[in-house]
């Protein structure tokens, strides 16, 4: 469910607007026209409310949505006659599925000759620290040893095995194909401007939406799990790519030519060496993309955690679901660190003494024969294949669950509804309400004015041709009452976000105690949180709020506090001894100077809270997420699902747009 | 160099020491307990597909057949977690064999069964289904006259909520189930609104906090179901069904019609001779039954095998009649 369209890079840099002499006048015309537009926009509401709405009511259906639903049906009815399935898709799902099946075989299942996986839980965790600590150091090797053990005393030893094969071979798919597209992307910019469209697409498009059609085409199994996991997951990875390629200096690209380099000896001896630590960070965010699809690719029978996140479910079961959700956690940290270690390992052995790289050769051999050894064990002697013990810390881990979620409810739930009714009644249902009964072509005109105002006249088309299509897809009045949703977590995360981004930006302790807990927040499937919220809040939009505000909050709070802490300290030292207080320095200091930090948040923000759209639809948010949800479970709603996952696509440009062009504003 | 050789001693000298350890520690060989059944399962069964739709009544069904054809036929069973849509679709690929319990879906049926001819009947599994408007117990106990339609509109204001925009809330669940309550709102002159949950697990929270806080909930719900045998909700009375009241889906105006709930099988299985789809075609048991085993499962946190051992144990002559 993560969209991590990776923007931060490029705000600093390409920031190339000159109006400096008369941004003071301009800025302050600027506020005024937003306040004009807005103080219209509620006069022809109040004139006009209730007209032309272009409300769809929950089981009609436009003719576009039928359509979609017909292609849908003759897909299915003409797989096996069809040309491009019998030589196209169904030897891509062949190649696909012999992968996972054979790294499921290595690690997770048994094959026929051999009653348990090729490798057992000693192999495993031998190798996870080997790799670890022959790409990392021995710090992450002794983490990578702890997570993957402490795995198997949950007792989802093998569940966690199917999710990182699955994991694996997506991303062994999703580099084989996006290492060498970014690469292309990096050195040709009409490739680049052709790719990112796609790239934005792939990323917000809600992944129920491709679920059915990709199991009509791929089949039900690991094939169909792996592709959408690759679709998710395999942007960062290019975009990433392409953004080092493009970011080596064009002196030394230059300098490398003059010495008769050719362009392929450029590539390959100048240009990927020294991008080489950014593309380890895109694989990073590309396994932690994937690893972010596995309760999703569960619902198409993906096995692993995932599974046992959604079985757990069905029956409210938070306890175990919170365990399954904590091992995706762990795994998720545990290659993270590997990952970030390994893009900085080479830079860390330079600078460290050369006295221990000597040795690093003859102990890697003993590292690698040591290795095999406990690969021989595992596969040889059961008590290395299979995970001793009854996996006793997970139970505790799920009754303790149950039991802080059980006080939650019995307390706390007077409280949370006050705080629930006083939002909607005060901020949500007014949004929405403004929203939705507007007439469409005033809220059109609405967000065309404010698009153009806010982000310059680029955005302004943007906007106007996104509003354009959304109205097309037929589900104009559900986008807008999911929009009201939107931006009223977003203010939420963007409060949040101000408050704990600027406590963790001035104390580093902060920081440090903080942070884990965001990452945390950040991959546990937002599915193991629903039953509790539910409990909490009930089945209403606030639910679906306060879901993506979790999702959202950690992004926005790292971007700001990082640029909380990028203003010069010699400015903050000058505004003390100038006698300013916290308060002072927090306000006219601080945050004004973090300002492009502010709208980048914004935008990431909205982009996190978007992609939680369809998981609010489980939880009583209705509007798009459900439209997108009953797409995916019954047949005649599949082509208004599908619009509906448009719908949330076009939202994003929209206001992906805006933000970053007013993001490169401010940073002017 | 010398000092290089050195290193290549210590490194040899530990792998001798893991190489002493490995032979010292032996215990028991991979495959060679020989006592479980990887050897003898290839029947004549071979590999039966089932889907398991994601509710806890059907993973009853599925866990009892499952368990038999695996202990009593020696089928190779595999289950594949699906919603139903999905798994209909696997009957054409030949990725899904058996659907169990099938809820009317007359959409379904008509595609795969009469047009692409890919899927078949097997017969009821015995199980009722009931679909229908739910209040929970001690609303029913303290307003008798709320399980009654007609005095709906007289508590329409308790059950407001701030997602019902001023009318009563009436709550639905998954966009999957069965559902004509728009139209039975507006044709029934309600002073309700539809409420979309959207997942089943947020009705049963719904419920399940609204008995246990004395709220004001009403919504959509179905029998049988697990949950119900931890808190027994009471149906409300809607104007009776009579045979074709529903035909026309905008001007309902009557109670859903009792479901006889079905098996699905895809063509190619019902032609395969498998001893599992004998199975899957004799499989009948009651309500009852399926509460039990369901409430093994989600109450009683019982593997889905162990319940259905429990439960095929205490009832070994239903099932002798499944595989006679």
């Amino acid at each position: 469910m993560t969209v991590a369209i990776e923007k931060p890079e490029k705000t600093g840099t390409e920031t190339v607007e000159k109006t400096t002499p008369v941004a003071r006048v301009r800025k302050i015309s600027r506020s005024m026209v937003v306040a004009g537009i807005v103080v219209v926009w509620l006069l022809l509401f109040a004139v006009l409310r209730g007209k032309q709405t272009l409300s769809l009511a929950a089981a009609d259906l436009t003719d576009l949505h039928s359509w979609l639903n017909d292609v849908n049906d003759s897909i299915g009815a003409n797989r096996n006659s069809n040309p491009l399935f019998i030589y196209g898709f169904n030897e891509i799902r062949l190649v696909i599925d012999n992968l996972v099946t054979f790294i499921q075989q290595l690690i997770s299942q048994p094959s026929d000759t051999h009653p348990v996986p090729q490798i057992g839980w000693l192999g495993v965790v031998g190798i996870v620290g080997y790799v670890s600590w022959a790409v990392g150091n021995w710090r992450v090797a002794l983490l990578a040893v702890a997570g993957f053990t402490f795995l198997g005393m949950q007792g989802l030893w093998q569940e966690s095995m199917d999710t990182l094969s699955l994991t694996l071979s997506a991303v062994l798919v999703a580099l084989l194909f996006g290492i060498p597209l970014g690469v292309w992307a990096g050195l040709s910019g009409r490739v680049n401007r052709i790719v990112t469209p796609f790239l934005d697409f792939m990323q917000t498009m809600p992944t129920f939406v491709y679920l059915a059609p990709l199991t009509l085409i791929f089949l039900i199994g690991g094939a169909s799990a792996t592709i959408a996991t690759v679709i998710y997951a395999a942007p960062p990875a290019i975009r990433i790519t392409a953004h080092a390629i493009r970011s080596v200096p064009e002196t030394t690209a230059e300098a490398a030519a003059s010495l008769g380099a050719t362009r392929r000896q450029a590539l390959l001896k100048v240009l990927l060496p020294m991008s080489k630590r950014t593309v380890v960070m895109g694989i990073n965010q590309t396994i932690m993309a994937a690893l972010a699809m596995v309760t999703i690719a569960a619902l198409i029978d993906a096995p692993g955690l995932g599974k046992t996140v959604v079985q757990a479910l069905q029956s409210l079961d938070v306890g175990t679901a919170f365990n399954a959700g904590l091992a995706i956690v762990v795994m998720a940290i545990v290659l993270d660190r590997v990952t970030t270690a390994a893009s900085m390992r080479e830079e860390l052995a330079r600078k460290s003494k050369n006295r221990f790289q000597s040795w690093r050769r003859p102990l890697l051999g003993v590292g690698a024969a040591a290795t095999a050894v406990l690969v021989y064990l595992s596969h040889t002697y059961v008590w290395a294949a299979e995970f001793p013990g009854e996996g006793g810390i997970g139970s505790s881990i799920a009754s303790g669950a149950d039991t802080a979620t059980t006080w939650a409810q019995d307390n706390l739930s007077g409280l949370t509804n006050a705080f629930r009714d006083a939002i909607t009644n005060g901020l949500l249902n007014p949004f929405q309400t403004l929203l939705t009964d507007s007439p469409w072509w005033l809220v059109g005109a609405a967000l065309v004015g404010l698009g153009t105002v806010l982000g310059g006249w680029r955005a302004g088309v943007t906007t106007a041709v996104c509003v354009g299509l959304l109205v097309g897809t037929g589900v104009w009045s559900d986008g807008m009452t999911t929009l009201a949703s939107t931006i009223v977590a977003t203010i939420m995360v963007m409060v949040l976000g101000i408050v704990f981004g600027v406590w963790m930006g001035r104390s580093q302790l902060v920081d440090r105690v903080v942070r884990p807990s965001l990452d945390a927040a950040q991959v546990m499937p937002p599915f193991v949180y629903l039953v509790p919220f539910l409990a909490l809040f009930g089945a209403t939009r606030f639910t679906a709020i306060v879901a993506a505000v979790v999702y959202a909050a950690p992004v926005a709070m790292k971007i700001i506090a990082d640029g909380v802490r990028n203003v010069p300290a010699t400015t903050v030292e000058a505004a003390t001894s100038a006698g300013c207080n916290t308060w002072q320095i927090i306000t006219k200091v601080q945050l004004p100077m973090a300002r492009s930090a502010l709208t980048l948040a914004t935008n990431q923000g909205l982009i996190y809270v978007l992609s939680m759209v369809v998981v609010g639809g489980l939880v009583g948010a209705g509007a798009l997420g459900y439209d997108v949800v009953a797409g995916f479970s019954q047949g005649q709603l599949y082509g208004k699902g599908l619009a509906a996952g448009l719908a949330i696509v076009l939202l994003g440009v929209m206001f992906d747009r805006i933000t970053q062009a007013a993001a490169r504003r401010t940073s002017a | 160099m010398a000092r290089q050789a050195r290193q290549w001693k210590v490194g040899a000298a530990g792998i001798a020491v893991l190489g002493l350890t490995l032979t010292a520690c032996g215990g028991a060989k991979v495959g060679d307990s020989g006592s479980d059944s990887a050897g003898g399962s290839s029947g004549k069964c071979g590999t039966f597909n089932l889907a398991v739709n994601p509710w806890v009544g059907y993973e009853a069904d599925a866990a009892v057949v499952a368990y038999v054809a695996e202990q009593d036929l020696k089928c190779k069973v595999v289950k594949k977690d699906l919603k139903e849509e999905i798994a209909w679709q696997g009957f054409g690929t030949g990725e899904v064999d058996a659907v169990l319990e099938n809820w009317g879906h007359d959409d379904l049926k008509k595609k795969y069964i009469t047009d692409q001819k890919t899927a078949v009947d097997a017969g009821p599994t015995g199980n009722e289904g009931l679909i229908g408007w739910y209040v929970p117990p001690w609303l029913a106990k303290a307003h008798p006259d709320i399980t009654d339609w007609n005095s709906l509109n007289k508590y329409a204001a308790n059950f407001k909520t701030s997602e019902s925009g001023g009318k009563g809330q009436l709550l639905d669940g998954d966009p999957s189930y069965v559902t004509n309550d728009e139209a039975l709102v507006k044709n029934l002159k309600l002073d309700f609104k539809v409420v979309y949950a959207g997942s089943e697990t947020a009705l049963i929270q719904a419920f399940r906090k609204a008995e246990k806080n004395k709220e004001w909930v009403i919504g959509y719900f179905y029998e049988p179901q697990w949950f119900l045998s931890e808190v027994p909700l009471v149906k409300v009375k809607l104007p009776e069904y009579k045979d074709g009241c529903d035909a026309d889906a905008a001007k309902v105006a009557c109670d859903y019609p009792v479901y006889k709930l079905d098996k699905i099988v895809s063509a190619k299985f019902a032609k395969s001779g498998s001893p599992a789809y004998d199975l899957v075609k004799n499989f009948n048991w009651t309500n009852d039954d399926q509460n039990t085993v369901a409430k093994y499962i989600a109450v009683d946190k019982m593997t889905p095998e162990a319940a259905a051992k429990k439960w095929v144990e205490a009832n070994r002559d239903k099932v002798d009649a499944w595989i006679k």
